[in-house]
């Protein structure tokens, strides 16, 4: 019905071409298209924020955004933090503070506090839920989501924590 | 929960924008960070999208002297921090705090917002707060359009179907003027169940002027004008502001809905009209306190 459009992208840093629908959301053509399955679809209307990953540096909603709106864009998803046996610096503070249970969430978590770190003050524990609204998690009660990036933030900016 | 199928044209210049839109059933896409979630629920099924992103010049914030000049490109994001919109209007990057999360305030535009024109919307109620004019662009040139001309109904504005939003004019107000803005809303990042922006000036120890924008409670963004009137050249106190506030309230006529009923709304916007009229009266130079 409407005509396919060929897209050129740099996906964890990996040049990418495919021809897509425009109507196809970004995050199924992580999933389907490059087998990214890690960027998580929950509410697909721009609410859970399961889906959040790196547009040219910054958060977004991958299932609010179009892919065909990414032809040229540099997008990285939580394929692109660390890997098992080397995780990367947010992954490890959130396995220290035990701040995922299901995971389902963490993903999209891990991208927007990558977000907070680099562009926000963080200077309370107030801010740092603020920040992290946009993400919901039904298992952990955000307590230790919330330790795991204020011990990050702490790091960040030479607190030195209480342990 | 897939969009239906549509044709896309990336627009390279507002010329070529315009001329895409001349069609059946085309619609503008810029953040997308309202228009993609009714697609995906069908909400909206837009023949063809016209996506502005591209064309140049429509994402920066200029200083005009008298006034400063908003590209509709401009994201939430973008607003927060800028220096500019923070010297001249510091209600913005308030308001903007309000705006959904981080992750859509990254992509959301300011000329997507006004033309989506949820009557609980931030932006709408900044630019009518600020008495600001929203610069269209059509097949016959450019107009200017006041906020309350601009917005007709929920979700209605009279931006006809071959128009693109392509910026907001914000006058600079007299020096001295404090400003603020809250909202309540039962989450954060949540639409506000009602939103109320404020802006006063005093001279001699009374209010020389006063702008009060609500939000929630009507079609668009409502200016408070009795209360405005009822509160200019009273002395410039919490008391005089809490003396005026059932003015407030006058000819609102707030939709009970599944977020709260009418009676609640009205509620709020006394608590919330008399929050912000203080703070923007404390931010004011020329005040005692």
């Amino acid at each position: 019905m409407s005509r396919r459009v060929d897209i050129a992208l740099t996906v964890n840093g990996e040049p990418v071409t495919e021809s897509i629908e425009p109507r196809m959301l970004l995050s199924d053509f992580l999933r389907d298209r490059l087998a990214l399955t890690g960027t998580h679809v929950g509410c697909e209307h721009g609410v859970c924020g399961a889906c959040t990953v790196e547009i040219d540096g910054v958060s977004a909603r991958a299932c609010i955004t179009f892919a065909v709106q990414a032809d040229g864009s540099d997008i990285r998803t939580v394929e692109g933090l660390g890997t098992i046996a080397g995780m990367d610096r947010v992954q490890q503070a959130f396995r220290k503070h035990h701040a995922l249970q299901c995971g389902y969430c963490t993903p999209g978590f891990l991208m927007t506090v990558r977000d907070l770190l680099r562009n926000h003050p963080l200077k309370t524990d107030d801010d740092i839920r603020d920040g992290l609204s946009g993400n919901i998690c039904r298992c952990t009660g955000y307590e230790h989501i919330v330790r795991a990036v204020r011990e990050l933030a702490d790091e960040r900016d030479g607190v030195r924590g209480d342990d | 929960m897939k969009p239906a199928a549509f044709e896309y044209v990336r627009a390279a210049s507002l010329a070529e924008a315009l001329a895409a839109l001349d069609h059946d059933d085309a619609k503008v896409i810029a953040g997308g960070q309202s228009l993609v979630p009714m697609m995906n629920f069908r909400l909206a099924q837009p023949a063809r999208l016209v996506d502005i992103n591209a064309i140049p010049d429509l994402n920066r914030i200029e200083d005009a002297g008298t006034h400063v000049v908003i590209g509709a490109l401009v994201r939430h994001a973008q607003a927060m921090c800028s220096d500019l919109l923070a010297a001249r209007f510091p209600v913005v990057a308030e308001a903007m705090a309000h705006v959904a999360h981080l992750a859509i305030r990254n992509r959301g535009s300011i000329g997507g917002s006004l033309a989506h024109a949820d009557p609980s919307a931030e932006w709408p109620l900044v630019v009518a707060l600020l008495d600001g004019e929203i610069v269209v662009a059509g097949p016959d040139g450019e107009r200017t359009a006041a906020a309350e001309d601009f917005f007709v109904a929920p979700l209605v504005t009279d931006l006809a179907e071959d128009e693109i939003v392509v910026a907001v004019r914000l006058p600079v107000p007299p020096a001295g003027c404090g400003m603020a803005f809250d909202e309540m809303s039962r989450r954060a990042g949540d639409f506000a169940i009602v939103s109320a922006g404020a802006l006063v000036r005093v001279e001699d120890g009374v209010f020389a002027q006063v702008r009060l924008a609500l939000g929630g409670v009507g079609d668009g963004p409502v200016r408070a004008r009795a209360f405005e009137d009822a509160l200019v050249g009273k002395p410039a106190t919490p008391q005089a502001i809490a003396g005026c506030l059932d003015f407030a309230v006058e000819d609102l006529e707030p939709e009970s809905d599944l977020h709260a009923s009418a009676e609640y709304r009205l509620h709020l916007v006394g608590v919330l009209s008399g929050r912000v009229l203080e703070r923007a009266l404390a931010r004011a130079s020329g005040s005692a306190s």
